[in-house]
């Protein structure tokens, strides 16, 4: 019995109805397993939220940049290769002192996958699809974000088409840093919403 | 539909339990069930649409018990054999028995780089002007379609405000359900927290969502 007959036989139910489906529509010539091997590729290794911790760097270095990413998101983002999938309709969204942006999409995983990458398995489960609309103080202090007390809140439900990005607030202390470092300050999290920018060590 | 997509605000699901430094993938087969999907997608039998209604369309209990790529997985077994490309005995076998429809292309894998740099923009034009604009104040409407719709059940009947006029976009309602695409103008609606909760409301809330509209009326 070869190798991989054994681990067939390992295989747990659902992975074997994936692998079932996958054999039917290549055998069917109607799937490319190759383009699978692509796909897989691309949001592994390409496309994550390296690309949007970029465009957030860009727009605290800029003001002009973050003025056109306020008014034209797309274009802006588009103007560092940012492209495409899930990232065709884009929208800008910037804390300040007085609010603070939260995304969720409560009716299925809308995210903007063209500058964050795949969404991870909270976004798209109930417990946060269902809380960040009524509750998103309690869902934050999950996260370990405890918000001032007369902080606004603005929780954005992303129904249509439109994609969006938060922009956190600059960290104090980060003067006359390049793009490249601030970049690290922001994390995936802090551009959903559910963090802040990490502050200078 | 009023279906268990429909979540916000919803109870008794627990904490979200963020995962430190989470995966892209948590197992082999999530990574091929990505794949599938995008690629039988591209073949062109469905449309966005129809795919996320076929998803909302599980049994709620169906729905709640699966993770999000095995929603997409169940999903898609619905899509393919409404269109044609595979039957319940193809599934039983587990291989190809019966023949499939013809679909309109077969996404090869050195086409994948351009193809998901393209995405699929769904604005259009609109024949006619914006009826709302910045600062209107509309209600929702409050309606229970059985088919697909975009306006939560947490944010019908409610009293808000436009906030922007975005664009002309693909009319998810009957686009879902092979009726046209129908593009309408997309606003983004406002609501304070308080209109849309209650009582006991976080004053410091501000809910918005996107809204076709045909989901609004003048307040």
């Amino acid at each position: 019995m070869s190798h991989d007959h054994d681990h067939d036989n390992e295989l747990d139910p659902f992975a074997a109805r994936v692998r079932a489906l996958e054999t039917i529509l290549t055998q069917k010539g109607l799937i490319d397993p190759a383009a699978i091997d692509v796909i897989v590729d691309t949001y592994e290794t390409k496309v994550g939220p390296r690309n949007g911790a970029r465009v957030v760097a860009r727009a605290w270095s800029d003001p002009a940049y973050a003025d056109w990413l306020k008014r034209d998101a797309t274009a802006a983002i588009a103007s560092l290769g940012y492209t495409g999938r899930q990232g065709e309709h884009m929208q800008a969204v910037f804390n300040t002192e007085e609010t603070h942006n939260l995304v969720v999409c409560t009716l299925c995983s809308c995210y903007p996958w063209s500058v964050l990458g795949l969404p991870p398995v909270w976004y798209k489960a109930p417990p946060y699809r269902s809380r960040a609309v009524i509750d998103p103080r309690g869902v934050l202090e999950e996260f370990g974000l405890t918000l001032p007390k007369d902080k606004k809140i603005r929780v954005w439900d992303s129904t249509t088409e439109l994609r969006y990005l938060v922009v956190p607030m600059r960290p104090k202390g980060t003067e006359g840093w390049s793009e490249e470092q601030l970049a690290d300050l922001v994390s995936r999290d802090a551009m959903i919403g559910t963090a802040l920018a990490k502050q200078p060590e | 539909m009023n279906g268990p997509q429909d979540l916000g605000g919803q109870m008794g699901f627990g904490p979200v339990a963020p995962e430190m430094d989470e995966p892209y993938f948590h197992a082999e087969w999530e990574k091929r069930a990505l794949g599938v999907t995008l690629t039988a997608g591209a073949m062109g039998a469905w449309n966005i649409d129809e795919s996320r209604h076929a998803r909302e369309s599980l049994h709620p209990a169906d729905y709640y018990a699966s993770s999000y790529y095995q929603i997409w997985i169940k999903a898609l077994e619905v899509l393919l054999q409404r269109h044609g490309f595979i039957t319940q005995s193809d599934l039983a076998a587990g291989k190809a028995v019966d023949p499939a429809a013809t679909p309109k292309r077969v996404l090869k894998a050195a086409d994948v780089p351009a193809v998901l740099a393209k995405g699929g923009p769904c604005d259009r034009p609109v024949a006619t002007p914006a009826s709302f604009q910045a600062g209107d104040r509309v209600r929702t409407k409050n309606f229970n379609p059985t088919g697909h719709t975009r306006l939560p059940r947490y944010a019908r009947g409610k009293n808000g405000t436009i906030e922007a006029v975005r664009d002309g976009f693909v009319f998810p309602d009957s686009n879902a359900h092979g009726k046209g695409e129908n593009p309408q103008w997309v606003y983004t609606v406002v609501f304070d927290g308080g209109e849309i909760w209650g009582e006991g409301a976080d004053p410091t809330l501000v809910v918005s969502i996107d809204a076709w509209e045909s989901y609004l009326e003048p307040a």
